[in-house]
């Protein structure tokens, strides 16, 4: 029996240690397969499903997951806000895998609540320096060219409370404020050059419908280069959550910017310096001073299984270590993974798509001793940025910066399986 | 003529004004609109409407409209932002960023407080009271004396006091040269040890489905080991089931209380109803209906309710009615910001709703 760890507060975990030292036992990978002690019942028995007529078409016209995954839920921290309406959840991404985000758990962050508007009440307005202000229905915007293109979303406060050392035990925790999406919707630049940009405009500022009319400034070169007026979200009008019925897609660069709900572009010759973009979204260094306009988001990957909330069940034997892994500046060239703290680096290898701005999906496969590990990712993107240590991060800008966290990240694996989120020195 | 004809003209009428065509995408946005959304406002003061407002005004709109969420200093109550206070804090462990020690410019005082507060009544505030808050929020951050008064005419003047604090992003300058070598892949350094461990801070939220999925796989992979022989895997936890619709109450129609709990989106920011309840910026509203004013246990009421309801004052229809209709002139100095419901039929379906939390 594997001697409980010490300092594993919580029911769950006290459980899963209950049982945990049976698990690793019998599962050695021989080339033999284990004999069962009797039949499985679930093969000598006719099981219900396999007797009686299940639900037929239409029983659910918009089908939702297996009530047996009624555990895969966004989530959020209570105690991190004040009001659920400007306030934010997590994506359970350790029970995904592959590289898109299903729409209904893809995490929300909004400012004053989910703005419910009618396909035929929604209007997007360009004004400002431009040679014709204009005005566009929804309909009106679905009559120019589109593109489809598959990009993540990353809140910029994402791992933000691992500045001052592991918080919250879980993955959906810790980097759950990202999802991955395909996208379909008009590119920025089509719209603009619709209404004309004159000489000196050189910025835009992106503004929401919603009561908090989110608003942000992007510098006219971003706005002209990949940026996309979007309807639809993996090939379904957008959730409402996520801004429906259109929301800006800003490439690479944090989330916030990514206005929902989207009512009104603006086009100047300076930057605003609104309230996202100043009181928030600037990240205070050590010294006192903060950097402004920290638009990108840097190499970063994450393990997310196992994690704490992933914890692994089979004892000993093949093990698979899987993660997400991605750069706001370009693809991921490489993703290394370590089970010893970071000592030893393994190439991980990447499965499915590998595009530009999007999440990555590696694999490690090994045959785990069974003995305690201390797992990281390290990615390195296209632009040759190998993800850095937390403390090589904290070097740099102290530990009170919130904002842009892309630290390698460490999950501690006990011989149960059970795993934690860890710091190590 | 024939087919090929006809269609052929057709498709000649649809396709020759190619300019015209791609000129009916979208149209000239009337100088009314553009006036009704333009309301961004930039340090140099570029969007600032006309108006003006004092520090003494600032105060009792800042009392009514906002302090029940920054608090009567703008030191914040519960996790709702802090907005005056923390000089020199920026470089402290736990830095206080407030509009007086961190933000670099006062027009975005402003332009957020017209965009978006108060909170859940965004854009109900004239320039003047804008104006008068700004200049209030100056005031609690020792910026301005109390005899201040702020317009569009001596905006750009005020400046705050860290806008040097900021310089534009430099990572890549910085840290990348850093962040660019190729990495080590083994015998990296010493040995590690772990030095904080998450479960220890216990701030991490409860997931019972995700424990039961846990032990079911447990149970399976026990069985599996074949040590133990079969195991009956424990049941997950069935998903809670949803609430079943509240029983009309009190007199009132099915119809209005679902009415009522469409109504009640412009109540929800501040109050809460049903299972667990609790107090937010105002009262939960459980049992409110038929029970005397101002006496829910652990809300801090204003007086003018905790004294209307020692004098006998009762939350029924007619007393919500005349409420609700306009909170501020009913229940004169009362914390509670809303503007009020005109719409009679609206009220009676809130109230309707309201009631069907009464018991």
């Amino acid at each position: 029996m594997t001697k409980p760890q010490d300092k594993t507060g919580g029911t769950s975990r006290r459980r899963f240690l209950g049982g945990a030292g049976l698990a690793g036992a019998g599962l050695m990978a021989g080339l033999v397969p284990a004999r069962a002690a009797s039949p499985d019942p679930m093969i000598t028995e006719v099981q219900p499903w396999a007797q009686f007529l299940g639900p037929g078409v239409d029983d659910a016209p918009y089908g939702k997951p297996s009530p047996h995954e009624a555990h895969v839920v966004r989530r959020n921290v209570e105690w991190l806000t004040a009001d659920t309406a400007s306030s934010v959840n997590f994506t359970p991404i350790h029970e995904l895998d592959g590289i898109i985000t299903p729409n209904g758990i893809c995490f929300e962050r909004h400012h004053a609540g989910v703005a419910d508007i009618a396909p035929q009440d929604y209007r997007l307005m360009i004004n400002g320096l431009v040679d014709r202000e204009l005005v566009f229905t929804l309909q009106d915007l679905l009559r120019f060219p589109r593109e489809n293109r598959i990009y993540f979303l990353e809140c910029a406060a994402n791992t933000g409370m691992e500045w001052r050392g592991a918080q919250l035990n879980g993955a959906q925790f810790t980097h759950g404020m990202i999802h991955n999406c395909m996208y379909t919707g008009v590119p920025l630049r089509t719209l603009l050059e619709h209404a004309g940009v004159q000489p000196n405009g050189k910025w835009v500022l992106a503004e929401g419908a919603d009561a908090s009319a989110m608003s942000r400034s992007i510098p006219m070169e971003k706005a002209l280069d990949d940026c996309m007026v979007a309807f639809k979200m993996n090939g379904e009008a957008l959730r409402p959550e996520q801004g429906y019925p259109v929301r800006l897609v800003v490439p690479g660069w944090e989330g916030n910017m990514w206005v929902k709900w989207l009512r009104r572009i603006k086009v100047g010759d300076a930057p605003w310096h609104h309230r996202e973009e100043t009181s928030k979204y600037t990240d205070l260094l050590a010294d006192g001073r903060a950097r402004r306009f920290t638009w990108e988001m840097h190499a970063k990957s994450v393990i997310t299984s196992p994690s704490p909330q992933a914890p692994i069940y089979h004892g000993r034997g093949p093990t698979i270590i899987t993660g997400l892994a991605w750069s706001g500046v370009g693809t991921i060239d490489r993703v290394d993974v370590s089970i010893d703290g970071g000592r030893n680096w393994h190439h991980a290898r990447i499965d499915g798509p590998s595009l530009d701005k999007s999440l990555h999906r590696f694999y490690y496969e090994f045959d785990w001793d069974g003995s305690p590990m201390l797992l990281q990712s390290r990615a390195v993107d296209s632009a040759g940025y190998v993800q850095p240590t937390k403390n090589a991060l904290r070097e740099f800008r102290g530990t009170a910066s919130i904002y842009h966290m892309n630290g390698i990240q460490t999950w501690q694996v006990h011989s149960s399986g059970e795993v934690e989120n860890v710091e190590v020195a | 003529m024939s087919r090929l004809l006809k269609s052929s003209a057709l498709a000649l009428v649809i396709a020759t004004p190619a300019l015209a065509e791609t000129d009916t995408l979208g149209r000239l946005a009337l100088p009314e609109e553009v006036a009704a959304w333009d309301i961004d406002i930039r340090p140099d003061g570029a969007g600032l409407p006309e108006g003006r407002g004092d520090v003494w005004d600032g105060e009792d709109l800042y009392e009514l409209q906002c302090a029940h969420c920054h608090g009567t200093f703008g030191e914040g109550v519960g996790a709702w932002p802090v907005v005056a206070g923390g000089f020199g804090t920026l470089t402290h462990e736990h830095p206080e960023k407030t509009i007086g020690s961190y933000w670099p410019y006062l027009s975005t005082v402003f332009d957020y407080v017209y965009r978006a507060m108060p909170y859940g009544a965004a854009q109900t505030l004239e320039p003047d009271e804008v104006y008068a808050i700004t200049a209030y929020l100056l005031f609690l951050n020792d910026l301005v004396d109390d005899d201040f008064e702020l317009s569009h005419e001596n905006f750009t003047e005020v400046r705050l006091p860290n806008e040097d604090g900021f310089y534009m992003d430099d990572r890549v300058e910085t840290e990348w040269p850093s962040f660019t070598q190729e990495p080590c892949m083994t015998d990296c350094g010493d040995a590690v040890e772990v030095s904080m461990r998450a479960a220890v801070l216990e701030v991490t939220p409860d997931d019972p489905l995700t424990d039961a999925r846990h032990e079911q796989y447990l149970a399976m992979a026990t069985a599996a080991a074949g040590e133990m022989g079969a195991v009956d895997a424990p049941a997950v936890e069935a998903a809670p089931e949803p609430e079943p619709e509240e029983e009309a109450a009190a007199g009132y129609t099915p119809e209005q209380v679902a009415a009522g709990e469409a109504a009640w989106r412009q109540c929800r920011t501040c109050h809460n109803v049903g299972d667990g309840a609790r107090h937010g910026v105002g009262p939960h509203l459980n049992e409110v209906y038929g029970a005397p004013v101002g006496a829910k246990d652990g809300f801090r009421y204003s007086p003018v309710l905790t004294e209307a309801g020692e004098e006998g004052m009762v939350w029924d229809n007619a007393t919500l009615d005349a409420f609700l209709e306009n909170p501020r002139e009913h229940l004169p100095r009362n914390r509670m910001s809303f503007n009020g419901v005109r719409d009679a039929e609206e009220r009676q379906a809130l109230i309707a709703y309201i009631a069907s939390f009464a018991e």
